[in-house]
């Protein structure tokens, strides 16, 4: 591992200014992602920079009803928390369907927003990956890729985004607080991830030395009916071959409204707002929820051997909202 | 680059001029001469490392100490009371919850951080209503929780029963 200086700023102005100084410097949440890639030598940052010990471990109801997540709120308490339960269950599901109990722990909200992709290339510093390298090439278009994307992949990258977490802020239609050099911003979340392009190095739009700061979780009263669901090779601590984070709400047998967002299946968790607007409004049919699944799955162009995610997520898709549609409200 | 870290472990106080690359399992085990924890898989995914830290149980080998000075660590060697197993070791010993012993202290360390999870009310991916009704650490909960402890000799069947016989004696107590 290269070697770094560590810091533990006081407070976010000190850790933006840090960064600002130092091109190779990283922020530092619980580790859990970042510290295993800098011993694999695919992160190699002169300066790190701690801010998981920054005041923003904090849960807080906002006065509109929604719900303020500092970035250094570890996993475990979000999942634990009883707010993130009772009003948005899909959330609390996702996270506890996330790693492991002990990694939970140490993991950061803003940490798992930033965590990078798990393809195998990434991770392997003795191949070529244009994520890794800019310009080097992606060897998991015609290798191993059976768990990466099918939608929105550039000849350049076909990574998947690894976050659970991520995928049900994005069905929520939640917004990232930053603070950075220039000052502080609001990013919905479904522009913060990217997909690769010609810039697979990026994943997020962040610009350099710019620090999460905080999620907030609008108001949504029917998220209340709501569930996450992880299809994975194994019963618990595995990557999501396809997930789906969904929040339905149904009067008198027709969609009023919908939120879905999949994940395992592109380069950043994947708002379906296709099979959304395919639904509201239609009838809370299993008929209906097949027509959404394939207006939004009609754009998959899936790699050599991940085709079977195609059938899977609409499957996925179909069952969730069957589901949810007879499910009482949990209010 | 060094760094110094004061940290408790096990109650005892510890301060340490330490290479910032340190993990903390590394720390434990290279410094302070406590080898329960175990070097498994050193990237977050076997579990054998597992420790308390500030009373959560936490990989030690995805934890830089730097990042961690000042907390209160405890590892396998500081379970027991004194002369007296905890719970969870006569339990193992009881249900011959192992084969070789490597994920044993990762696995009891974590056994531990899990119950307090459990008694703190927190729920697992498994739990009906996300635990607004309570939550019953039944067979199929203790699996979930413990994903994160990987038995190479499959001893999963012991383990499960040994870490039920303690939730149930604490819910009985």
């Amino acid at each position: 591992m290269r070697p770094f200086r560590y810091e533990r700023p006081a407070d976010t102005a000190a850790a933006v200014a840090l960064l600002a100084g130092t091109p190779e410097a990283k922020f530092l949440g619980g580790g859990t992602n970042l510290v295993d890639l800098m011993r694999l030598g695919a992160e190699t940052p002169a300066l790190l920079v701690d801010v998981a010990k920054l005041p923003q471990a904090d849960v807080e109801e906002m006065p509109d009803g929604g719900v303020r997540i500092g970035a250094a709120v570890r996993n475990s308490d979000l999942a634990a928390h009883p707010l993130v339960r009772q009003r948005y269950p899909l959330l609390a599901s996702a996270l506890l369907q996330g790693a492991s109990g002990q990694l939970r722990n140490l993991a950061t909200t803003g940490g798992n927003l930033l965590q990078r992709t798990r393809c195998v290339y990434f991770q392997d510093v003795t191949r070529p990956c244009s994520k890794r390298e800019p310009g080097s090439g992606c060897p998991a278009r015609d290798g191993e890729h059976h768990n990466l994307a099918i939608l929105g992949w550039s000849e350049q990258c076909v990574a998947t985004h690894p976050s659970d977490m991520a995928v049900a802020m994005t069905a929520l239609g939640a917004a990232v607080r930053t603070e950075g050099a220039s000052g502080a911003r609001t990013i919905p979340v479904t522009d913060f991830h990217r997909l690769p392009g010609d810039e697979p190095q990026r994943d997020t739009v962040l610009e350099p030395g710019e620090l999460v700061t905080a999620v907030e979780l609008p108001p949504l009263e029917f998220a209340r009916r709501s569930r996450y669901v992880k299809i994975r090779e194994r019963a618990s601590f595995a990557f999501a071959l396809v997930s789906l984070a969904a929040a339905l709400d149904v009067a008198d047998g027709t969609v009023r409204d919908v939120r879905l967002a999949l994940g395992g299946v592109a380069h950043k968790p994947w708002r379906a707002l296709r099979a959304e607007e395919a639904l509201r409004g239609a009838p809370a049919t299993p008929a209906s929820f097949a027509r959404a699944a394939s207006a939004e799955l009609d754009q998959a162009r899936p790699l050599r051997d991940n085709g079977y995610k195609v059938p899977l997520a609409r499957t996925v898709i179909i069952r969730t909202l069957a589901e949810l549609a007879q499910a009482p409200e949990t209010s | 680059m060094l760094a110094e870290v004061s940290l408790r472990v096990n109650g005892t106080e510890h301060a340490l001029t330490v290479d910032t690359r340190t993990s903390l399992l590394d720390l434990l085990r290279e410094r302070l001469g406590l080898t329960g924890a175990k070097k498994g898989c050193d990237h977050g995914q076997c579990g054998a490392c597992t420790v308390l830290i500030d009373g959560r149980r936490a990989n030690a080998c995805l934890a830089l100490a730097v990042a961690h000075a000042g907390a209160d660590v405890v590892t396998v060697e500081g379970l027991a009371d004194g002369g007296e197993l905890h719970p969870l070791q006569r339990a193992f010993i009881e249900r011959d919850a192992f084969q070789c012993g490597y994920c044993t202290p990762g696995q009891l360390c974590s056994a531990a951080g899990m119950l307090r999870e459990a008694a703190d009310g927190w729920p697992s991916a498994v739990t009906p209503s996300l635990g607004t009704d309570g939550i019953e650490l039944d067979t199929e909960e203790i699996r979930e929780r413990m994903s994160g402890n990987l038995c190479r000799c499959g001893a999963y069947v012991n383990l499960v029963a040994a870490i039920s016989d303690v939730a149930a004696g604490e819910a009985g107590a």
